[in-house]
């Protein structure tokens, strides 16, 4: 075990679960206000690109969160537009966003960076680091808490936020009653569309910011569809944590602590592959317990 | 106001702008040509047949999704049993000793077999352990990539040709062209499968039952349908095509497996729009899987002349998909992701 649970090991477990942290925060704050939004694939992936074409473009990391954040919610807005506006079916909505993310990252890459599968620059600044002076102190898992770039902290300081929103702030009893009974909603004057668009918004902003911790803080460049799965991870937490924050947090360190050991693993000789492939095993099997005790419908008409 | 809701408003404003600008703009007339060109001209219109043998790919995925979706079945894992298809295609073409002949016909049925088994094991996740099908399915895409990805970079990798790719089928085994063209008889196959499921949707029981079944479970279940036979076999048929989809990529294009040559093209993504462009009408599929195949290696020919990037074909998929989506038209039941 001593093999696997050191310091260096800890040290790496943030920049792999907070791009996934920030897009299942975001991914259940719709799932409340009643939008199926399993475009979080895709809107990490504009983000990740916008933020690397921000930090670039400036040399510096602050316009790149700020595209980064601007792109998810541009992605978010046209969800909003296709979906709750004009009534398109979500699934339908996110395919195509997905789609768009992964094809006009593609083209801009090649069209404006004139790169092709991958860029990178000197030019592209990193986000600051920084760490946590007590904690990181703390033998063997204290690596976690030392030099982690400033989305890592935001996404920990946002689980209690969002937490607290949801149960205690107005707006979260709207969000909450715009997915279980937009008709009270109406009653009460408010309109769910709106409540919904707000919803949409924060979670592009998130998965814009997702996408930033990938591109301008894990690794100084952008690959075409580098987001790889970790959106449809958010997805399943998403389904399995009915916006439970803090359930959440726990669910995405898990899935990091997975990602970072295959990671590990890889070093040692197993074939990337296999490691690769674990998140996604791993997905199918905590779905499996989450909904073992679940009323299945499709069953029921069996 | 009116004149701006009238239904044909939209369409007339932009088929008149587009017919300006390309009045105004001679450069853009050259690119629509270029565009054509790339879609349909090359020498012996060897252009027109690549776009055809891309139709085959594109629409028997489109087939593949036409089929669950019509059900209300939303397996979107189409990918996974597409690769799964094509490496097991490739493993019996490779390995099986024997006449050509045999060694195709072999390699497709098993292809199929494993198509559908890799289906049915997303059915299976819902079914058994209650995960929808719809993340069930697609997640595991990515164990099946992982595993073709794996198998062709180590264990059965070609090590002289210096890529992850597998070593080449067998070459009798090769599915014949049309004299002349780089089109394979894959094509034909398709064309059997878009046949003979029109002729079911339309006029045999099956059909009729799984439309039901797709537009309201609740009357299938009630009109006694064998809904959970019926959810099993359309499920295992929607992966079957997908692996013949893998098989024909196999022995008609690639004649050996080559890492991410599924994948990396999104043909199950473009089968999934297809079938969403046709609005689930199984006689539209496999010519919006021609439009789709047309704009892809249309903008493949744009690239070459006019040097604007390929991916542009995917910006337009996804446009196409969003206002699709917002046409107001319900593609799809059960889509509520939770356990349905």
């Amino acid at each position: 075990m001593s093999v696997f649970l050191d310091p260096a090991l800890f040290q790496s477990l943030p920049r792999f679960f907070t791009p996934i942290l920030l897009a299942a925060l975001g991914g259940s704050l719709c799932q409340r206000a009643g939008v199926f939004n399993i475009a979080l694939e895709g809107l990490m992936l504009i983000g990740a690109f916008a933020a690397m074409a921000g930090s670039y473009a400036f040399q510096s990391w602050e316009t790149g969160l700020l595209f980064g954040a601007a792109a998810g919610l541009g992605g978010a807005l046209l969800f909003a537009w296709f979906s709750v506006w004009r009534g398109g079916d979500d699934i339908v909505v996110s395919i195509g966003l997905n789609i768009l993310a992964l094809g006009g990252s593609a083209y801009l890459l090649r069209a404006v960076f004139g790169a092709r599968g991958s860029f990178d620059s000197p030019r592209i600044i990193a986000l600051p680091q920084f760490g946590l002076p007590g904690l990181r102190d703390i033998p063997v898992i204290g690596g976690a808490f030392a030099a982690q770039s400033l989305l890592v902290w935001l996404a920990l300081f946002l689980v209690p936020l969002l937490a607290a929103l949801l149960a205690r702030h107005s707006f979260g009893l709207r969000l909450r009653a715009a997915g279980e009974n937009p008709v009270a909603l109406a009653a009460a004057g408010v309109n769910a569309r709106v409540i919904r668009t707000e919803a949409l918004v924060i979670c592009g902003l998130l998965c814009g910011l997702a996408g930033a911790q990938l591109s301008i803080s894990n690794v100084t460049l952008f690959t075409e569809g580098m987001s790889s799965g970790r959106g449809w991870i958010a997805v399943v937490i998403v389904l399995m944590c009915n916006a439970r924050m803090w359930l959440v947090l726990l669910t995405a360190v898990v899935f990091g602590f997975i990602d970072a050991l295959g990671f590990r693993i890889q070093g040692l000789g197993m074939p990337q592959q296999f490691t690769d492939a674990l998140p996604y095993l791993l997905a199918l099997g905590v779905l499996a317990l989450a909904y073992r005790n679940h009323r299945n419908p499709a069953k029921d008409q069996g | 106001m009116t004149l701006f809701r009238h239904r044909l408003f939209w369409p007339l404003a932009l088929t008149g702008a587009v017919l300006v600008s390309l009045v105004l703009f001679p450069s853009l007339w050259q690119m629509v040509l270029a565009f054509l060109d790339g879609a349909a001209g090359g020498r012996g219109h060897f252009n027109f047949f690549s776009t055809l043998s891309r139709t085959s790919l594109i629409g028997g995925m489109a087939l593949s999704v036409f089929l669950s979706f019509r059900a209300g079945l939303i397996n979107i894992g189409g990918e996974g049993q597409l690769v799964i298809g094509g490496l097991v295609a490739a493993l019996v073409g490779i390995y099986l000793p024997g006449p050509g002949v045999l060694v195709g016909v072999v390699s497709l049925l098993a292809a199929m077999l494993a198509g559908g088994l890799w289906a049915l094991l997303a059915g299976f996740f819902e079914r058994v352990l209650s995960v929808p099908l719809l993340v069930g399915s697609l997640l595991l895409n990515y164990p099946a990539s992982f595993i073709a990805s794996y198998l062709v970079s180590h264990p059965l990798r070609d090590v002289n040709s210096g890529i992850a790719q597998s070593h080449r089928i067998a070459h009798g085994a090769y599915l014949p062209r049309f004299s002349g063209t780089i089109l394979d008889y894959g094509v034909l196959l398709m064309a059997a499968f878009g046949i003979a499921i029109i002729v079911v949707d339309r006029s045999r029981v099956f059909g009729y039952r799984a439309r039901m079944q797709g537009i309201s479970p609740e009357f299938a279940r009630a009109s006694g349908f064998p809904v959970t036979r019926m959810y099993f076999q359309i499920l295992f048929g929607s992966g079957a095509i997908a692996g013949a989809v893998g098989f024909v990529a196999v022995f008609g294009i690639a004649h050996r497996y080559v890492d991410g040559m599924l994948v990396i093209p999104l043909y199950a993504w473009t089968g999934v729009v297809a079938v969403l462009l046709a609005r689930v009408n199984p006689l539209w599929v496999l010519p919006a899987a021609f439009l789709f195949a047309a704009l892809q290696t249309g903008a493949a020919g744009l690239e070459h002349s006019a040097g604007i990037p390929r991916e542009m074909a995917q910006v337009v998929q996804g446009v196409i998909i969003l206002f699709l989506a917002a046409g107001g038209q319900r593609f799809l039941q059960n889509t509520t992701g939770e356990g349905a």
